[in-house]
């Protein structure tokens, strides 16, 4: 996206600083069984404009990630053990509560994914919207009313100046997603966090929704980032991919050759997973085993007791490999990523032949 | 809502016509009227008959209920053992218990829902088990008991109140009946607060909440409070009936002469007229109480719509 030429930077910022640089977090829960190592290393960055989708499991730390970056995190159990999370170059985990807070919901805001239990159940969508303008700019009651008003027109919820004092239970699952997609969009915010925010939905409302998404992101030059476990939805939206698996990222790359080519086995598998109508009636493929216990993360590389790859190589149990560049600004944490994505080269060009 | 209202409302006729039916049974089944008039004594037995054929005591159980419930009917409750007109017993004692009620509700919403929020949000800290410890010890002990012994050290060593109250029953002098009524309660209520509050905190709207970057005060009165007191609400109103009832051990205690004290009177000397009136008109409480709550539950919890 930054090299796309409609792109104007803005003024505040230089194209080249990320809006949001995190380095080396680490998250862990402590709990009676003992430590979950939920984030062990996570290093991302989004620009103003960008949508990065972190794919994953359940368990694997996407959402973990994106709690620690907004400080929404349990603690207890929760503790951020290691890292930063720069935001416009200042590192979120280091502010006093209360400058943190003034962030929350203004410079950075959440969708989250069921919106029916995100939502206050005794208050209307008109009193939760307005909410951010009264609490954050000051607005007064009439004034966040109507504010709340025009943010229901924005993201196209027919006859806003009713539904305004309706509550949440008296909403659609799509015009509720669509309610907390206003929500957070409300202070127009540099950068919003979507955690799986169209799982709850039917197939249909899921485009609607995700369209909507993007093109706020567009209108305001938002940096995005995606937490979802649906390819499908990642390949029309996104800019780069990160794929976590047991805590740490296995795989960065932009989001087409990530699909063309995927240099890590677990990328691979998931790929493979997805139902696809050129192989109908065929059984779907699924990765052998289950993720990792977070107590017990097993030695060298996470993912090698599932591996294919892995089968009879010492490296794999023994060594942690480390997210290195491989080709075409892609990363891989994979000792044999040569392989994995030579493979896939070969599969893809047989195809095309 | 409208309809549910009066669907409610018709409810309590056939509640208010058995419940007067039973009390009058019970009130009849406990012995002869006229010997517990006369105490000691035994009545002369001309004057004796007079009485019950005065009070219809010579008629069957059903007649004597239909003359009964025909006179309430007219506003006539009776007279009481000692010639006065009941209704005009009521209109001593009701507000005198209505005003020990309030003072108790008062204590049980304000300190109740107090140390709820406070032990909901610091669970297995020290202050979360001191004060459940506190509510298990005030939940087992007696009223009775709890309420001689505040008594005694309030009233009669530090002299902070009144020992007893006067007829009067001003709402200074109720402060400590008031508390002792509510100690009971209060407990329940703290307790109810505290596991709601504890239940809510990790709820998803609360992370939102927290999310959008509202001031913890915020997020605790706006988001989390008000959902977790419906089920609190309930308890209280509820409650209000029970309080009114209850009120017969402190009353007698602190000698406060209200519904409590003229029951208990009306019981001594069997006194139907006493005991069925002022026991319907506890019912109806209760029963409109009841009607309150459900009607508040669906103001504080808007997926609850009666029709």
């Amino acid at each position: 996206m930054a090299t796309s030429p409609d792109l104007v930077p803005t003024p505040a910022q230089t194209p080249a600083d990320p809006l949001l640089d995190v380095r080396d977090l680490h998250v862990e829960f402590r709990t009676r069984d003992g430590v979950a190592k939920a984030v062990n290393g996570v290093n991302y960055t989004v620009h103003a404009g960008e949508t990065l989708a972190v794919l994953g499991e359940s368990g694997s730390g996407k959402s973990v990630t994106a709690q620690a970056i907004m400080g929404i995190l349990d603690t207890p159990p929760g503790f951020v053990t290691r890292g930063q999370v720069l935001f416009q170059g200042r590192d979120l985990l280091t502010m006093s509560a209360e400058e943190r807070r003034k962030v929350r919901g203004a410079r950075i805001a959440m969708i989250f994914q069921d919106a029916l239990s995100a939502l206050n159940p005794v208050l209307t969508v008109g009193e939760q919207l307005g909410e951010m303008f009264r609490v954050h700019r000051g607005a007064s009651r009439k004034e966040a009313r109507a504010k709340a008003i025009e943010l229901m027109d924005r993201v196209r919820i027919p006859a806003a100046r009713d539904r305004v004092r309706d509550y949440p239970h008296q909403f659609s699952g799509g015009m509720r997603q669509r309610v907390m997609i206003a929500m957070a969009m409300a202070l127009e915010p540099d950068l919003i966090i979507a955690d799986e925010p169209t799982t709850a939905l039917d197939v249909t409302v899921q485009a609607q929704v995700m369209d909507l998404l993007a093109e706020l992101q567009r209108e305001f030059t938002m940096g995005l980032i995606l937490i979802t476990h649906d390819l499908g939805v990642v390949a029309d939206v996104a800019d780069k991919i990160a794929v976590m698996y047991a805590g740490r990222i296995v795989e960065t790359a932009p989001v087409h050759d990530i699909y063309r080519a995927p240099a890590h086995p677990y990328t691979r598998g998931l790929l493979r997973s997805i139902p696809r109508l050129d192989r109908k009636g065929r059984e779907l493929y699924a990765i052998k085993g289950l993720p990792p216990s977070l107590l017990h993360i097993p030695p060298g590389c996470p993912f090698h007791p599932r591996c294919a790859q892995a089968r009879g190589r010492e490296l794999c149990r023994s060594d942690l490999p480390a997210l290195l560049p491989v080709v075409g600004g892609r990363a891989s944490a994979c000792h044999f990523w040569k392989e994995t994505l030579g493979d896939d080269n070969a599969a893809a060009d047989r195809a095309g032949a | 809502m409208g309809r549910y209202v009066i669907r409610r409302l018709l409810q309590m006729i056939p509640v208010f016509i058995g419940s007067t039916f039973l009390i009058f049974f019970m009130v009849y089944a406990l012995g002869d009227p006229v010997a517990a008039l006369f105490g000691d004594r035994a009545p002369d037995p001309a004057t004796a008959a007079q009485i019950r054929r005065d009070l219809h005591l010579n008629d069957s159980l059903g007649e004597q209920y239909l003359i009964y419930m025909r006179n309430i009917f007219t506003g006539d409750f009776g007279t009481a053992f000692n010639g006065q007109a009941v209704t005009s017993l009521m209109g001593s004692a009701f507000p005198v218990t209505i005003r020990l009620t309030l003072v108790a509700v008062v204590f049980e919403v304000v300190i109740g829902i107090a140390l709820g929020v406070v032990t909901g949000l610091r669970r297995g800290r020290p202050v979360d088990t001191g004060v459940l410890l506190l509510t298990l010890v005030v939940i087992s002990v007696p009223t009775f008991v709890t309420g001689y012994v505040l008594q005694y050290i309030f009233g009669v060593r530090l002299r902070w109140t009144a020992p007893s109250v006067s007829p009067s029953a001003p709402v200074g002098e109720l402060l400590l009946p008031g508390l002792v009524l509510a100690l009971v309660s209060l407990a329940y209520v703290t307790r109810l607060t505290r596991t709601s509050i504890a239940e809510n905190t990790r709820a998803d709207y609360v992370r939102t909440a927290v999310a959008k970057g509202l001031p913890q005060r915020r997020v605790i009165v706006r988001h989390l409070l008000r959902n977790s007191l419906i089920p609190v609400v309930t308890f209280i109103g509820t409650d209000i009936g029970a309080l009114m009832g209850g009120a017969i051990v402190t009353e007698r205690i602190f000698n406060i002469h209200g519904v409590g004290f003229q029951l208990y009177q009306g019981i001594l000397r069997n006194n139907a007229p006493t005991v069925v009136g002022f026991v319907t008109i506890l019912v109806l409480v209760f029963l409109i109480a009841n009607l309150l709550v459900d009607l508040l539950y669906a103001v504080l919890d808007p997926r609850i719509r009666y029709a």
